[in-house]
């Protein structure tokens, strides 16, 4: 995307977070998978001030003097995952969630990077709020936090924020996650505008005239249910008009949270013209269905996309294997326990989905052998790369971005708790399988999970 | 058979809870024709109607059931109410449970919410209405006045014509008729009929060409503010292809309607007044189904059975 007139380029710092001391660490004997480097089997992995200084064979490398052992054996060390979809709440709903607790729980997950919506309150429209994030984020932040500005003024469709001023102050991009750019004039300009100040335009695809005051999925389920439905065209349709826009334009597009097998072939229709889209699917729409509302109402399901048929699903699944699909992202969206507890169509849109991410794909899509781990893995870091971000890989001289899993152990959602300040999972009381015991996050280690940290002290 | 804990939906009950309730309603039918219209089963138990909606025939037919079955009925409706105060649901539902009510009757704008109610509090839960969803009792007093009149539904073509969509009646009834053995057709403009609604177990058409197959025709009330979103360009061209009149019903077939009748709308004049229509003894079923729901409910429970069902959150 970097063109001779772009405005604040590749020197512009824009993750940000706490400075911490760099670790030393040496993993012992764990299964190290990375598909991009093709690394997949039982290395020793030393991490010195933050970098990865060597790879070994098993038992091979000598921990230096200060470094910290950690013991892989049976364990999977996998590059970290990079999220280009959360909502942190900050500024202004901090009591769903805010940077630090958002970032705990990210790092909770084996995320290293995480890149924030900027559908708050204010919105992310203007440099102050901006800066104030940036600094925020210098502050309180666990991971390298990126942030998106929005396309539009207040989220409002009607006038371009200062995309220009808000890229050189470190905006990743642009969007305004949680409503469509319905005006089509409105997406035109932001592509035009592109071409001056570079950064992804990520599009929240629904056309608001067709989802209505859906609160489901429309089909079978909703009709049964009596509830107000979300056809699946009201977000293809848009995907297709966007696609245009962005073909006329030569402009840049993310379509966020896909949910539909429309809206998959809307995306690969548009890659085979040569468009410059790239898509995300979630974890929860990748594993989840319209049909668990049947059995209970229950308002941590309501999410926007929503859920939709096992069909949508499958298509979301060859998406993700065939690569119209690009990445994984949880759209984690935090809301206060008061705010879901009330009727299903008076609670609000979202799920948390960070500290699940790995564990429910791994356990729905992996384990019965749907799709290998390395493309699951892949996937979970892949959205960087949309974002002109670096890709975590472990090899040597890269900087330490590494989650170490125990791909055996077996746990319930929720049953002690979450790092996120909120509790509205789609997954709480499911059994998954997988959990993150280390995260290092650019050079530094993020978290430690409480059993795995006391069993090695 | 294990005692039924609330009535929330037609989809939760099976034929022969639907035969109980119902030949104990038509065994109440008797106390209605009595000089003093009172009956001491439910003597000292409590009845609390929770009305989140306008209603008028539901709430009062529960209070005459709850009365003549001697309990004790407080009416709580949302105007004027903790409610207007901005109070949840849930904290409403809590502090009302603190009067130690044996029974809720609930109706909501909202799918579902009765179920919730029913975690919330440890008294058996009526659904009277939750939104589009369900109105099950409604079900009940029309499968009710059906069987007085047909004595058996097993076979019987009903057609239910109109708002689907918007139709909480629709769908429980659907659900009770073809339980009770009954063909049901729903019929109405493509606009006002959910996408996959026969997955409910019934046909779907669009026109009344084929009204003269039908045992039943059940009209369903059509409402104005459904114009402002163009579910149907207007009332008048409503009223032309789907209006049940003395020309579409047939002499042999039965009217039914929940009420209140839009006349000149979903149906003319004529057929509301014809010995056809069995509008008024669906409202007098109304009483002694509902007394039959109560008693459902409420004999046989004791205060070890008050306990919550388990609640959403942990």
């Amino acid at each position: 995307m970097t063109g001779p007139h772009e405005l604040g380029g590749a020197d512009v710092p824009r993750l940000f977070f706490r400075e911490t001391p760099p670790a030393d660490l040496l993993i012992r004997g764990a299964h190290v998978v990375d598909p991009r480097t093709g690394i997949d089997g039982r290395h020793d992995v030393l991490v010195r001030a933050g970098e990865i200084a060597e790879i070994g064979a098993p038992g091979a490398l000598e921990a230096p003097a200060g470094a910290e052992v950690v013991d892989g054996e049976g364990r999977h060390l996998l590059p970290g995952f990079v999220d280009p979809h959360v909502h942190f709440r900050a500024p202004g709903q901090e009591h769903k969630e805010d940077l630090d607790s958002g970032t705990r729980s990210a790092a909770a997950g084996g995320f290293v990077a995480v890149v924030a919506m900027p559908n708050t309150a204010p919105t992310v429209d203007d440099a102050s709020v901006l800066r104030a994030l940036r600094e925020a984020a210098r502050r309180e932040a666990r991971v390298p936090t990126g942030f998106m500005a929005a396309v539009t003024r207040g989220l409002r469709g009607d006038a371009l924020t200062e995309m220009a001023e808000l890229r050189a102050e470190g905006a990743l991009g642009f969007t305004d996650d949680g409503k469509p750019v319905w005006r089509a004039v409105m997406l035109r300009k932001a592509l035009q505008y592109q071409k001056l100040c570079g950064g992804v335009i990520a599009l929240h695809e629904e056309d608001p005239s067709l989802s209505g005051n859906g609160a489901m999925h429309e089909g079978v389920v909703s009709a049964r249910l009596g509830l107000a439905g979300i056809p699946s065209i009201s977000e293809s349709t848009m995907i297709a008009r966007d696609a245009a826009i962005a073909r006329y334009e030569g402009g840049r597009i993310h379509a966020q949270h896909l949910s539909a097998r429309e809206s998959v072939e809307a995306v690969a229709e548009a890659k085979a013209r040569g468009v410059r889209i790239t898509c995300e699917a979630s974890p929860h729409h990748l594993t989840l269905t319209d049909e668990a509302l049947l059995e209970t109402l229950d308002t941590r399901l309501k999410m926007n996309p929503p859920l939709r048929t096992d069909d949508d699903r499958q298509a979301l699944i060859d998406g993700l294997r065939d690569g119209t699909i690009d990445c994984v992202a949880t759209d984690h969206a935090p809301h206060a326990r008061e705010e879901k507890e009330v009727p299903f169509e008076e609670a609000p849109m979202g799920t948390t989905g960070l500290e699940t991410a790995f564990p429910v794909l791994y356990t729905e899509l992996v384990v019965p052998g749907v799709l290998p781990l390395g493309l699951v893995v892949e996937k979970l870091s892949a959205g960087a790369a949309l974002l002109d971000l670096p890709l975590p890989r472990i090899k040597r001289g890269a900087p330490a971005n590494l989650c170490l899993v125990d791909l055996e152990a077996r746990w319930e959602v929720g049953e002690s708790g979450y790092e996120s300040r909120s509790e509205n999972s789609a997954f709480a009381g499911r059994t998954v399988q997988g959990r993150v015991l280390v995260t290092v996050a650019a050079g530094a280690v993020a978290y430690r999970e409480r059993a795995f940290a006391l069993s090695a002290a | 058979m294990s005692q039924m804990r609330h009535l929330l939906s037609i989809e939760d009950l099976e034929r022969p809870d639907i035969e109980r309730i119902l030949d104990r309603a038509r065994a109440f039918t008797e106390v209605s024709e009595r000089e003093i219209k009172k009956v001491p089963a439910l003597r000292g138990r409590r009845v609390l109607n929770l009305f989140y909606e306008a209603s008028t025939r539901t709430r009062s037919s529960f209070e005459l059931a709850a009365k003549t079955l001697s309990a004790e009925v407080i009416n709580f409706v949302s105007s004027g109410s903790s409610v207007e105060k901005g109070e949840s649901l849930k904290d409403t539902v809590q502090t009302l449970s603190a009067y130690q009510p044996d029974l809720i009757v609930v109706r909501t704008p909202h799918v579902g919410a009765a179920g919730l109610v029913a975690q919330w509090t440890p008294a058996a839960v009526v659904n009277a209405g939750d939104g589009k969803h369900e109105h099950p009792t409604q079900a009940l007093l029309d499968v009710h006045t059906l069987r007085e009149r047909l004595g058996a539904l097993d076979g019987a073509k009903i057609w239910i014509v109109g708002d689907v969509m918007h139709s909480r009646v629709a769908r429980s009834n659907v659900l009770a008729f073809s339980k009770l053995g009954a063909e049901v057709t729903v019929c109405g403009p493509p606009t006002l009929i959910p996408r996959n609604f026969e997955a409910l177990g019934c046909a779907v058409e669009h026109t009344l060409d084929r009204l003269g197959e039908a045992d039943v025709v059940y009209a369903l009330r059509m409402q104005h503010e459904r114009m402002a979103d163009s579910f149907v360009p207007s009332l008048r061209e409503y009223a032309a292809v789907y209006q049940i009149d003395g020309r579409r019903l047939g002499p042999r077939q039965v009217l039914m309607h929940p009420g209140p009748v839009n006349r000149g709308v979903e149906l003319a004049a004529e057929v509301i007044d014809s010995p056809q229509a069995l509008i008024g003894q669906q409202v007098a079923a109304g009483v002694v189904v509902r007394m039959a729901v109560l008693y459902e409910l409420l004999t046989g429970r004791t205060a070890g059975d008050r306990t919550p069902t388990t609640p959403q959150y942990a």
